[in-house]
């Protein structure tokens, strides 16, 4: 029984990895047709030619800069409005959170289209300027607001609500104290909101194409590819992101990890 | 007096209005004074400019350098995206490069800009057998960029017999290892070619008939697809394959199984890619000064060679390595040329027709979307079940025992 269900979490791991192991793999492919599945010896050219493509770094450029500002911006407001939220009434809760939660379960290209729309006809009482990055940043923190807000809301349930009114009766400010002891207390939520934005914005590919404008980002740039041939520079990229990501993710779990150790050594003192 | 005046004053308006779409006279003229400093969006197919990978030349730095005009170079990966984007009204381009049927289309709908040709001079290369097409008569909006024809891709190991006609993708014998394109306009012109129709043309029931005929090729069909063509026939997944020459060349090259033929016993689609100057552009002398740029030989040539599609210019085809410009696929004989067809727009309902159609080739028509609205409904209704289940459950646990 226990081989069996080992066999069974293997079988689901390679399902999950395979895809990914697949392409990094054939990031290596040495072949001159670019081939995506014959492999013809090893090669790291891809990856010496990814920096050199004036394009292809652009095209990042441009994803990293949106999807950090989109993060940056949603996190705070999305706190911002988490905080608010969570000092409504029980009724009025439900409503608001219900209200927030709507863009998530809309399908993407109906948040797409209703945007361009609704900044083709804003650019147009401005005097025609193009679409761009001030829209992409702008379509990005719309769909991320409502992850943030969901990642934060429940810290703040958790958090007990007579902290914040203990430090101000200990001499805080209103500001000081949410700096002091509600922030460190639902930083985990904050974090995890942050880290969510970050990576909706990074592959958002739906949104992107219609308010996208005069600018183009990474999954515009590697779609835009699908007549001719995807080349495998891209999955170089794509096994550099992946190893960013993984980097990334063992930094936080790491992190983690040694806060717990150390909030349990102080309970124990 | 003053009537003699005002005749003198016409006579001397047309003579300085004379057409400016025949170029040849204009290679004197200076053109106009560009701006540096200045930024144009140029919208293009994706890798389908040198861009300096491999020690080739980079054709927007180039351009940059030598003019001061900055250059956002962003792609796109067919003409139906493009236009959508153009005709949306959310982005601004100052260079656009459609396909020949893709002009006319916006051409119709006043979506380009009559271009000034005494800002490209260099017009003048462009070859005369690709003046005035058929997609833009007058030759006032566009300056072809490149050409191509389409063909059969095939695998030498196991299509033994000559490749020569398009029904040799109703094979049976190759059932399961045939590719077709995945757009309208290239599937069904090849059902068209096969029954002898346009390609262009407006009799619904043509396109009934050809509909018909790739209806009765399903089948037989592997996949509707575009650049999975490439790892499909390279890795000997699929067989035959309908592809554009220009791509099609680099693998023929690369894996000696693969063959490329045209198919001259019905004739195949010519077609043309175009440089355009939409009609909301922001700067359109230095969008002419970059399709100028363009125009020039070596430059048109340093494209071609990354691309592999075929240039309008002799004088650029003359800088292009022995093995492209002496191969037949790039550069196939006149009699094929001749017998070759560009497309050019459709009326708006034969158009809506045909997209139905396509829809109908694809998905196996109507009736389908009875199981979707019931797949939907079942779902619909399951979520209701669960919420009111829960709602019940809520209740009953909520309330007080007695």
């Amino acid at each position: 029984m226990k081989t069996l269900s080992r066999f069974y979490t293997l079988l689901i791991f390679l399902f999950l990895y395979a895809p990914i192991a697949v392409l990094i793999v054939f990031s290596f492919n040495d072949s001159a047709t670019m081939s995506r599945s014959v492999w013809s010896g090893f090669t790291v050219k891809w990856y010496a030619r990814l920096f050199q493509d004036g394009m292809l770094l652009q095209a990042l450029r441009n994803t990293l800069v949106i999807a950090v500002a989109a993060a940056a911006v949603s996190t705070v407001l999305g706190t911002a409005a988490a905080l608010g939220i969570n000092g409504m009434s029980r009724w009025m809760r439900r409503v608001v959170m219900n209200v927030t939660n709507l863009p998530m379960v809309n399908p993407d290209i109906v948040t797409g289209v209703s945007l361009m729309l609704l900044f083709v006809a804003a650019t147009g009482l401005l005097g025609g300027v193009s679409l761009g990055m001030a829209s992409l940043i702008l379509s990005h923190i719309t769909f991320c607001l409502p992850y943030v807000i969901l990642s934060v809301m429940p810290k703040l349930r958790q958090m007990d609500p007579n902290l914040s009114e203990a430090a101000q009766d200990l001499g805080c400010t209103p500001a000081r104290a949410f700096f002091r002891v509600v922030l460190p207390e639902i930083m985990p939520g904050v974090v995890t909101g942050l880290i969510m934005a970050f990576t909706l914005s990074i592959d958002d590919f739906v949104v992107s194409y219609f308010t996208s404008g005069t600018t183009q980002t990474l999954p515009i740039f590697i779609y835009s590819m699908t007549r001719k041939r995807v080349s495998p520079e891209i999955n170089a990229l794509s096994a550099l992101l992946f190893a960013i990501i993984l980097a990334l993710l063992v930094v936080i779990n790491v992190r983690t990890a040694r806060q717990g150790r150390r909030a349990e050594a102080r309970k124990e003192a | 007096m003053r009537r003699i005046f005002a005749a003198l004053a016409a006579a001397l308006l047309l003579s300085a209005a004379v057409p400016v779409s025949a170029a040849e006279e204009l290679s004197s003229a200076a053109p106009a004074k560009t701006q540096t400093g200045v930024t144009i969006n140029v919208y293009n197919w994706g890798e389908y400019i040198s861009a300096g990978g491999d020690g080739s030349l980079d054709v927007n730095a180039e351009f940059t350098k030598e003019t001061g005009i900055r250059v956002n170079y962003t792609t796109f990966e067919d003409n139906e995206s493009m236009y959508s984007k153009i005709a949306g009204g959310g982005a601004s381009y100052d260079v656009i490069f459609p396909s020949d049927y893709m002009v006319s289309k916006m051409i119709r709908e006043n979506l380009l800009q009559k271009l000034d040709f005494q800002n490209i001079p260099n017009f003048r290369y462009i070859g005369k057998d690709y003046r005035n097409p058929v997609y833009d008569p007058e030759n006032a909006y566009s300056v072809p960029y490149s050409w191509g024809l389409v063909g059969i891709f095939y695998n030498k190991k196991y299509v033994k017999e000559k490749v020569d006609s398009w029904k040799i993708l109703w094979n049976e014998k190759y059932a399961g290892k045939i590719l077709m394109f995945d757009n309208p306009r290239d599937s069904f012109g090849i059902a068209q070619k096969i029954l002898g129709y346009s390609y262009n043309s407006t009799k619904i029931e043509e396109w009934n008939a050809a509909a018909q005929l790739l209806e009765k090729q399903k089948p037989l069909v592997q996949a509707y697809v575009m650049d999975q063509i490439f790892d499909k026939m390279s890795s000997g997944e699929a067989w035959l394959a309908p592809y554009y020459a220009g791509d099609a060349a680099t693998l023929v090259q690369d894996n000696p199984d693969i063959g490329f033929a045209i198919p001259t016993k019905e004739g195949t689609n010519f077609f043309v890619d175009a440089m355009c100057v939409p009609a909301g552009a922001k700067h359109k002398r230095e969008a002419e000064a970059y399709i100028n740029f363009l125009c020039r030989p070596d430059i048109a040539a340093a494209n071609m060679e990354t691309v592999g599609y075929s240039t309008p210019e002799p004088e650029a085809k003359k800088l292009l390595p022995e093995e492209m410009r002496e191969n037949e696929i790039f550069y196939p004989p006149e009699s094929i040329i001749k017998k070759s067809e560009i497309y050019t727009s459709l009326p708006e309902d034969v158009g809506l027709q045909v997209d139905a159609l396509w829809a109908q080739v694809k998905m196996g028509g109507a009736g389908q979307t009875g199981t979707l609205v019931a797949v939907l409904a079942g779902f619909l209704f399951l979520y209701l079940a669960i919420v009111v289940r829960k709602k019940l459950k809520r209740r009953r646990e909520v309330s007080p025992p007695r």
